[in-house]
């Protein structure tokens, strides 16, 4: 196997060539850098709260007692129908959140209960009649407890996984299918510094990433940055590196693109789904939970929020720390074990 | 007592039941080229793998610059040159840059530039790899194999899918690394690659060495003047028979494929004159006649019965 320690000149340039071959493809920049930026500025925005959404009420021509009181409240917005039939249709629709029927002093009520817009609704029908007194409320305001700081940290992680995998099990399996492997085997380089190399790269890049992904989210989406950078970059570090890791071991066999990428999708679908990216996996069956919370991308994503948002230091993030390091460690240990030169 | 750059003894390959390489003994001489001469799928391209260290021998002994693969397979490393068939090397980056890539593996290189002219592309050497032709390619990756000043250089098929003019570049280059005193082990099924390059010839068919000395030596081994082949016109064919072509003065091989008949002469003025007598005679018209000097494409027809480009 020859001497297992880097060198560095053939290191430095082995890294050079690495980074100018990513540079210099502006399509390869963009996805890595720019795509996430998008994503999440899309996503972002998207789910930004703003005002609360009225209730929509439905009822027939007429005027009984109730009307005004609901036309009033600015949480209600009151749809007037002309039919039974046309009401009954709007409701069914999911148009109208409930009809408010009847000519008495107080609605009948028609609503489908296991609806929350429907509960919602009625709740806001009691409080514009006087049949319900509000209570004090104090509104949560402060940054981190939006739809979109949920979803930030969790984009971080799906990128430092989307770059990682790819960047190193494509750029080897393109490597092995233009035989370049093999001519690099039969010079004195060493294969550690060959691996080396692609770490580094890595972590160059992983530096731009985060930085740009980061200071993005924390400028433009107001993402609040709690943590201790020290723990932060860390964390970011491990989690690339792991990544890599497991992208070398994705990577060591096979010998086309087409089959690293289906090898690559095969990896990161469970993650996508799983991992908590967009939603949190808690939704998921209490069963899986366990095997969900040892993937890799879950315990990244996991600690990417608890130091965000939580302002976690490594005490707080142990548990996901120790899954990271065994995905580090494992992946590249088999790699290299069955990695195919030529 | 002559340097040997490399001596390989009784190698063989096993892929399953076949054997790619079935016991070729292959010695270099200090400054001399050998090439490997065969159809493809000859097994040459194992045999040159096995010796530059990717593929294990399942038998025979290698000694590459007076060392073996297990005891200093850096050493080796560090004073070979290789081209493979078919690397094609990073598209992004430039013709200079991947000179350095390569040289930062070695203890010592030659100047870059000097290797970059040495190959043609000091005009070429901030171009992009994607942006060379294939003879530059072609050239690049021997750049890549000269950069460190190697004893000895292996070239896997160097000319394969290139112009007649790339191709005579890519010699010029081993002709001039040759003057240099450096050693070449080619494997090639080019029979005029071959002739020009190489002191001597091994030619292989099935794993195995068929024929082997100096191309001159090899070609005298078929005790011919010349080749004739005869083209009939329509019908002619079936009025010529082996024996009465065989029993002709001079005529001591004959073969028939296809439409031609090809005749191996060791008189050729004697042979061809009693040749168009007897053509007159049984009535066969010509499309063409012709006449060529022995070649080692010609030496290998006559051992096998198969082209070289068949393959």
């Amino acid at each position: 196997m020859g001497n297992p320690l880097p060198r560095w000149p053939e290191l430095r340039e082995l890294t050079r060539h690495r980074t100018l071959a990513f540079l210099r493809q502006p399509e390869a920049v963009f996805w890595v850098f720019a795509f996430p930026m998008v994503l999440a500025a899309v996503l972002g925005f998207a789910f930004q709260g703003g005002e609360r959404a009225p209730s929509v009420v439905g009822m027939l021509a007429g005027d009984p007692a109730w009307r005004a009181a609901l036309e009033a409240d600015e949480l209600i917005e009151v749809e007037v129908y002309a039919t039974r039939e046309e009401a009954d249709q709007r409701l069914r629709g999911g148009h109208v959140d409930l009809l408010a029927l009847g000519d008495g002093e107080r609605p009948d009520l028609r609503l489908d209960p296991v609806r929350a817009e429907a509960e919602l609704a009625r709740l806001r029908v009691l409080v514009a009649i006087g049949e319900l007194a509000p209570l004090e409320i104090e509104k949560v305001e402060e940054k981190g407890s939006r739809y979109v700081d949920f979803l930030f940290p969790g984009l971080l992680g799906m990128n430092l996984m989307g770059t990682g995998l790819w960047a190193i099990g494509f750029a080897v399996a393109d490597m092995r299918q233009r035989k370049v492997l093999k001519r690099l085997l039969v010079t004195p380089m060493r294969r550690a510094s060959f691996l080396a190399s692609f770490m580094l790269s890595r972590l160059l890049f992983l530096f731009g990433e985060v930085v740009l992904l980061t200071a993005f989210g924390v400028w433009v989406l107001d993402i609040p940055l709690r943590a201790n950078l020290l723990v932060f970059g860390a964390l970011c570090t491990l989690g690339a590196v792991g990544f890599a890791g497991l992208g070398l071991l994705a990577a060591s066999r096979v010998k086309t693109i087409e089959g690293v990428s289906g090898m690559l999708n095969l990896v990161m679908m469970p993650m996508w789904l799983g991992s908590g990216v967009f939603f949190t996996y808690e939704r998921f069956p209490e069963v899986i939970q366990p095997v969900l919370r040892a993937l890799p991308l879950t315990a990244l994503n996991d600690a990417l929020r608890a130091t965000m948002l939580d302002g976690a230091g490594f005490g707080g993030i142990l548990p996901e720390l120790t899954v990271l390091v065994i995905w580090t460690v494992l992946p590249f240990v088999v790699a290299l074990k069955i990695f195919r030169w030529a | 007592m002559t340097q040997l750059a490399l001596k390989a003894t009784g190698l063989v390959k096993r892929f399953g039941d076949l054997v790619a390489v079935n016991g070729l003994d292959l010695e270099v001489r200090a400054g001399t080229c050998l090439a490997l001469l065969g159809p493809n799928g000859a097994g040459k391209t194992t045999a040159i793998e096995m010796i530059e260290g990717l593929q294990r021998p399942d038998e025979g002994t290698i000694e590459v610059l007076g060392r073996t693969w297990k005891s200093d397979a850096n050493g080796i490393r560090e004073r070979i040159g290789v081209q493979l068939q078919e690397t094609r090397l990073q598209e992004k980056v430039t013709a200079r840059e991947t000179l350095t890539l390569f040289a930062s593996f070695y203890d010592e290189t030659r100047d870059l530039d000097e290797v970059l002219e040495m190959v043609g592309m000091t005009e070429k050497k901030d171009a992009r790899v994607e942006n060379l032709s294939g003879g530059q390619h072609q050239r690049l990756t021997l750049a890549c194999a000269l950069v460190s000043d190697p004893d000895l250089l292996f070239l896997d098929e160097p000319t394969t899918g290139l112009d007649p003019q790339a191709r005579r570049r890519v010699w010029e280059i081993v002709e001039t690394f040759k003057s240099g005193g450096g050693s070449v082990l080619l494997t090639t099924h080019y029979m005029e690659e071959a002739e020009r390059l190489a002191d001597e010839v091994v030619i292989v068919d099935a794993g195995k060495m068929i024929a082997r000395g100096t191309p001159a030596s090899v070609i005298g081994d078929l005790h011919a003047d010349s080749i004739v082949e005869l083209f009939p016109k329509e019908g002619g064919l079936d009025r010529l028979t082996d024996a009465a072509l065989l029993a002709l003065p001079g005529v001591t091989e004959v073969r028939r494929e296809g439409a031609t008949y090809t005749l191996v002469v060791d008189d050729t003025q004697a042979s061809v004159a009693s040749l168009l007598t007897h053509l007159n005679e049984v009535g066969v018209e010509l499309h063409s006649l012709q006449t060529h000097a022995p070649t080692l494409e010609d030496v290998f027809v006559a051992l096998t019965g198969k082209h070289l480009r068949d393959g």
